[in-house]
């Protein structure tokens, strides 16, 4: 449904030309849950900002690469068939539900919009759906709610509105950028609950950005870890937990701090995440790594499958030089 | 570890007390005449104590008080009724010199490590400035103290002269940390020192914070939301909901066998990184929104949104019960859940 063929989106700023996303291709089927797991700057929201142009250009730019959602070549068709799609088709959620609702406009004006733009339907029948989409969403006394002004919700319960709005038109894919990060941790849970019901009643795709492997592991079948701008691991949720192939998967596992003994020193990752700035030769992770050798350090890397379903880009993965352990689980 | 009587305290004494500590923030209406017509009660009656060199884990989610809490036992908020004792004084009766003088005795380190620092300040006048401000130490032993604080927090005594845009934000944490044990305070409150920063870097700040607490014997109250964060450096643990503590107890005891619902709740919905034990577990699921805190509800102030609610919760305002050990909660069907 979804295919991403050799991405690249890079920032053109003073200070030199930031690689965000360098060569990303991955694909998503019909009504899968995919993670896409990074630190800041693994380049995971960008690469989807991508796929819909929110990538504000200059100083971005998509150097080169392809998305096809459905055969269409969402980078280089017409405006008005991005339009057809962005909102319709493909929806998007993001961090911090009050820069995407708009404060000026009560909740109902902003959740009819997509239904009156896509959808041709009359301001009438909108509004009925868009009761009933706040209902599905779990925000009781809609008749009175759908009045309101976003700054009169809180934090859960407009994540909870922004979720309505993108479902309204009941999209084929869900793009969820940290959609939980900024909330608190009960909260987190009914919305993650709220999405996989969600999920699963509209038989949608979902694309879960986070850098929370833990959310990841409960809400999607297959994850992939991003660093530096590239795809270094990709495999099925149990296989990235389970069977690491990527030694940076392996040491962002080892960091959580619940995965660790108490009262003992806490694994970090040695060094700093690189300069997208800075051109690099060989593995970005090297310089980081416990099992870098020095030709990791100049040969350029490749997203190849090491096992069935299950990729890596780590070099001494793929010449099967080192086997990696799973991050031991003893969790009271 | 310091032992207790380092600071002279008499011997039935804790370090730190805080008794029945209230602060509401009042809200009015109306511009000529103000009128008052409710009151936020960020804090609403906390009571604690702390030995030297122990460290509490304060958790609790948005709005429930903790950082007011913090942030009234440092006296940068005044208090609505109630006290605390630090070392023998009594913080809530100070004014004027005598409470700027007291100050050097407990600091904070923030949550945001951008919004913390002076920007116009290099690191070297940041520390200085609190060390001045106290009148603690002579000029020319600045550079040299300034110099060995850099290196305990994991920096180069060469930083000094730097600003804080040119460090990261895990960096800029260690400053702070630094500028905070520059006045060599009794007392620290962490609020949320690490939620700014990513997982990698959580780890480093942690483990600085643990190894300045071993070396130094700091007594420090640590805020956070995030449990597991709390338990690798806490002692104690205290859970606060809607301005008041629900549970308190030893750090491992809260965590693995937590006894009030709340607790029991918080710790169900953390995600587990482990896909088969996350998708079989059973989680408890609360209803509704956190209610607000200018209209707590009457009674158990958890009671709506309770799982083991029943009629009395909502008409007896519960008192701290413990079943086994030092673990205490406020709930009144504590032995019938557990």
């Amino acid at each position: 449904m979804l295919e991403l063929r050799n991405l690249r989106t890079y920032f053109h700023t003073r200070n030199g030309v930031v690689r965000a996303v360098d060569g990303v291709t991955f694909s998503v089927e019909k009504g899968e849950t995919v993670g896409i797991v990074g630190e800041s700057g693994s380049g995971k929201s960008v690469a989807c900002y991508s796929i819909l142009g929110l990538v504000p250009q200059p100083p971005g730019r998509i150097e080169s690469g392809q998305v096809l959602f459905d055969g269409l070549d969402l980078l280089r068709c017409s405006a008005k068939q991005l339009r057809q799609v962005r909102g319709k088709r493909i929806a998007m959620i993001f961090q911090d539900p009050m820069t995407s609702l708009n404060p000026f406009f009560r909740v109902e004006n902003q959740l009819i919009e997509p239904l009156l733009i896509h959808d041709g339907l009359d301001r009438r029948r909108s509004r009925d759906l868009a009761m009933q989409a706040l209902a599905e969403v779990g925000i009781p006394d809609a008749e009175r709610r759908i009045r309101m002004y976003p700054h009169e919700f809180s934090g859960g319960m407009r994540q909870r509105v922004m979720i309505a709005m993108a479902l309204i038109t009941k999209p084929d894919l869900l793009i969820a950028d940290e959609p939980t990060t900024a909330l608190d941790v009960t909260v987190q849970a009914q919305i993650l609950e709220l999405i996989k019901k969600q999920q699963q009643e509209l038989g949608m795709a979902v694309i879960f950005i986070s850098h929370d492997l833990a959310v990841v592991s409960g809400f999607c079948s297959r994850v992939m870890v991003m660093y530096a701008g590239r795809i270094i691991e990709a495999a099925s949720t149990e296989q990235i937990f389970y069977e690491p192939k990527h030694p940076y998967n392996q040491a962002l596992q080892r960091s959580i701090p619940a995965l660790q003994p108490t009262a003992t020193e806490l694994y970090t990752i040695p060094g700093m995440p690189p300069d997208l700035s800075r051109p690099m030769s060989g593995c970005p992770f090297a310089p980081r790594c416990e099992f870098a050798v020095d030709y990791c350090f100049h040969t350029p890397i490749a997203l190849t499958e090491v096992s069935p379903n299950h990729q890596s880009a780590c070099l001494r993965v793929q010449r099967r030089e080192i086997e990696l352990q799973p991050a031991s689980v003893t969790l009271p | 570890m310091r032992a207790k009587n380092e600071w002279n305290l008499p011997m039935n004494r804790a370090f730190l007390e805080v008794q029945n500590l209230k602060t509401h923030f009042p809200i009015e209406r109306g511009i000529l005449w103000r009128r008052r017509i409710g009151e936020v009660r960020a804090v609403d009656g906390v009571s604690f104590s702390m030995e030297p060199g122990e460290v509490l884990g304060l958790v609790g989610e948005s709005g429930c008080g903790k950082s007011t809490l913090g942030r009234t036992i440092l006296q940068l908020i005044p208090a609505t009724a109630g006290k605390v004792i630090l070392g023998g004084k009594d913080l809530t009766a100070l004014q004027g010199d005598d409470l700027r003088r007291a100050r050097a005795d407990f600091q904070m380190i923030f949550q945001d490590p951008y919004a913390s620092l002076n920007p116009r300040m290099t690191v070297f006048d940041a520390l200085a400035e609190a060390m001045l401000t106290h009148k603690r130490f002579p000029r020319e032993e600045l550079s040299a103290r300034i110099s060995r604080l850099l290196e305990q927090v994991g920096l180069a005594a060469r930083f000094q002269k730097k600003y804080p845009h040119e460090f990261s934000g895990g960096q800029r944490q260690r400053i702070a940390i630094a500028r905070a044990l520059a006045v060599e305070p009794k007392l620290i409150i962490a609020d949320e020192p690490v939620s700014a920063l990513d997982v990698s870097i959580q780890a480093q700040i942690l483990n600085l914070l643990a190894q300045l607490r071993r070396d130094l014997g700091l007594t420090m109250i640590f805020i956070a939301h995030d449990l597991s964060v709390v338990k690798h450096i806490a002692d104690r643990i205290a859970v606060m909901y809607l301005g008041k503590i629900v549970e308190i107890g030893p750090a491992q005891q809260v965590y693995a066998k937590p006894i009030h619902p709340y607790t029991k709740t918080l710790l169900s919905a953390v995600p587990i990184p482990d896909p088969v034990r996350e998708r079989k577990r059973e989680r408890i699921l609360l209803r509704g929104d956190p209610p607000s805190p200018i209209d707590p509800p009457p009674g158990c102030s958890f009671h709506p949104r309770c799982p083991y609610a029943i009629e009395r919760c909502s008409k007896t305002t519960p008192e701290f019960d413990s079943l086994e050990g030092q673990q205490r909660a406020t709930c009144i069907r504590l032995r019938e859940i557990n």
